[in-house]
């Protein structure tokens, strides 16, 4: 990994900006055959939960065009199994590791912060005040400023102050800007954007709804363009926040387009279903677009697009045609 | 490290129509080397710019040396991705993954096998064949279909196997009649000591059962389950996640793909398939204070 593509999201430095997206990575140990998880920037896990959680039952996919809608549930084994079998594995692989919590009351999610506090090998910690999928819908944080700005309270409060706290925003709410700007005032220190939009698909030969859950977050590169603009409406409002972007990020130039509009690092989530080597292909090829356009430093590039228009890019050079991957 | 699966751009080498499903060969050496019968592979379709993120994931239904290593999947043709897969031509590119999931798990001893299938999914028991005979073991078939257009294989399979039962439901092929009428037959005269199942699973359930009757010990793939359900293959989405009760008793919900595709079939809950079990690890507490709809 070249000195071109180290970042920062605050204090936390990352040798490559391209990380795993929350509930996409596994327990990292399905993609480490696939390639050497050192090149992550960060390993970001599944959202941890205080209970093992079995989720919903099948179906819990269901393939929309370039995208996929999903209603798991929210499954995994619960903090005290991720504390001794899952994070162990991490941090013996060396690999930087992210934790997503996800509560479903603000003790909740102030029992895990403390749960989790001066555990080994956490980076950073993720809020999943976005999730649209779990059972009990009807109090999703993240739709209201206050909400959110609580549960990113109570994690702050019981984490080392040391250890970044990010907000992990879902862009179906009414003014993404106003929650993040409460989050951010309630210690979150980055923000993530975004988790998955709430879609529903239908199955034409049952007619009944596809998933068991009936609505499901929609992911994948049909909805890379909702992260883009919400990269970019919250960084014009947030120029000194670091954002890790997400949302369909498939190829390098995806990844690009969601640093240009603000963000400091992507993450790769749906792709890696599809792709098991997406990461060190988006980072091969990102690197790859910077050099093109002669940009020495990822850092130059973090919210390039918010320049007004006048501004004379550097170009790309006429005679390398990009190899473009837009699945 | 050769048991790790690998991704690959496969060449595909011949497409074609066997009664109802499609066979395809692909050269994929690393695939093909690393491969163990009862594992899949998962295959992306729609080409480079594809709008359809779920994999594709085929049991295997033979290994071959030529071309450096081919692989041999059978798939029916349900929905447009495996429709773009059957209009595939020799020499196209295929993006895949494999080999993926935990084999069959074989027996020490040389001992009688009765291997059970119906559907495109019989064609993972051939591999298995193979193996079994060369370890000298006596290979037995059973497979079942409602008509001869749904019963693959049954021609290699009196060809390869030691005997071979075909049953179909209208009689089209083989003996008229159901699994049910067939399976507890065939196990009392070759006198098998372990059965292996590949298909639908309504079949793989009446197999586990009739085995479990006589004592048995099954393995089944739930390949068919993990097709409908799942999205990648590679363990990480975790929506094909059924239900399997473990040595401690405890039901966890574990994935197809990763977990299985083979499984012991007197471990996975038949009758809760699609569902979670109110007694699973992990299972939603019914009208709980701190997660039910009270506030």
């Amino acid at each position: 990994m070249s000195d071109r593509v180290r970042t920062a999201l605050g204090p936390l430095e990352l040798p490559s900006p391209v990380l795993t997206a929350a509930g996409c990575g596994g327990t990292g140990r399905e993609l480490a055959p696939f390639f050497d998880l050192g090149r992550l920037g960060a390993f970001t896990t599944t959202s941890v939960t205080a209970q093992p959680r079995a989720g919903r039952p099948t179906p819990r996919v269901a393939e929309t065009p370039s995208g996929l809608l999903t209603a798991m549930g929210m499954p995994g084994p619960g903090i005290e199994t991720f504390l001794e079998r899952d994070l162990p594995w991490l941090v013996e692989q060396d690999v930087r590791t992210i934790v997503s919590l996800a509560g479903h009351s603000v003790e909740e999610f102030a029992e895990l912060a403390h749960r989790l506090r001066g555990v080994p090998g956490v980076a950073a910690v993720e809020v999943n005040v976005a999730c649209p999928n779990v059972a009990d819908r009807g109090r999703m944080f993240a739709r209201h400023p206050a909400a959110a700005a609580a549960a990113i309270r109570a994690v702050r409060d019981g984490t080392r102050p040391g250890t970044p706290v990010l907000a992990k925003l879902a862009p179906d709410a009414t003014d993404i800007v106003t929650i993040a700007l409460a989050c951010v005032d309630a210690g979150a220190d980055g923000l993530t954007l975004i988790n998955t939009m709430e879609g529903m698909a239908i199955d034409t030969g049952t007619l009944r709804p596809a998933l068991t859950g009936v609505s499901g977050g929609l992911s994948g590169p049909a909805l890379r363009p909702v992260a883009v603009r919400c990269v970019y409406q919250v960084h014009a409002a947030l120029p000194h926040t670091p954002i890790i972007g997400t949302g369909g990020v498939a190829t390098g130039l995806d990844a690009l387009e969601l640093i240009l509009a603000g963000a400091s690092a992507v993450a790769v989530g749906t792709a890696l279903f599809h792709d098991p080597l997406a990461v060190p292909r988006v980072l091969r090829e990102l690197e790859e677009a910077l050099a093109a356009r002669r940009i020495e430093r990822l850092a130059d590039a973090v919210g390039l697009a918010h320049r007004p228009a006048g501004f004379v890019p550097p170009q790309v050079r006429p005679h390398e045609p990009e190899k473009e991957r837009t699945p | 490290m050769s048991d790790t699966p690998v991704q690959t751009s496969a060449t595909v080498l011949t497409v074609r129509q066997v009664q109802d499903y499609h066979a395809m060969t692909l050269v994929a050496p690393a695939i093909a080397e690393r491969f163990r019968p009862g594992q899949f592979v998962a295959a992306a379709v729609g080409g480079a710019h594809t709008a359809r993120l779920v994999r594709r994931c085929f049991g295997v239904h033979e290994v071959k040396s030529d071309y450096g290593g081919t692989v041999e999947v059978v798939f029916a043709d349900t929905e447009p991705g495996t429709g773009w897969l059957a209009g595939l031509r020799s020499r196209d590119q295929l993006d895949l993954v494999g080999p993926l999931g935990r084999p069959f798990r074989l027996p020490r001893d040389p001992v009688g096998c009765v291997l059970t299938g119906g559907g495109p999914g019989a064609a993972s028991l051939f591999a298995l064949a193979d193996t079994l005979l060369r370890r000298g073991c006596k290979v037995h078939f059973v497979l079942a279909g409602p008509s001869a257009r749904q019963v693959f294989g049954s021609r290699m399979a009196q060809r390869v196997g030691d005997t071979a039962a075909i049953v179909t439901e209208d009689g089209s092929v083989g003996e008229e009649g159901t699994l049910d009428d067939v399976l507890p037959r065939v196990l009392q005269e070759t006198g098998a000591d372990v059965v292996y199942g590949c298909g639908p699973t309504d079949l793989l359930r009446t197999i586990t059962q009739i085995a479990g009757e006589l004592g048995l010990p099954s393995q089944v793939s739930v390949e068919e389950f993990l097709q409908r359900t799942g999205a990648c293959g590679t363990g990480l989405c975790m929506t094909c996640m059924l239900p399997v009760h473990g040595e401690d008793g405890v039901t966890r919900m574990v994935r197809a793909c990763a977990d299985g595709p083979v499984l012991r079939g007197d471990r996975v809950r038949w009758s809760d398939l699609g569902t979670i079990p109110f007694d699973a690890l992990g299972a939603p507490r019914v009208l709980s204070v701190t997660e039910g709809g009270s506030r």
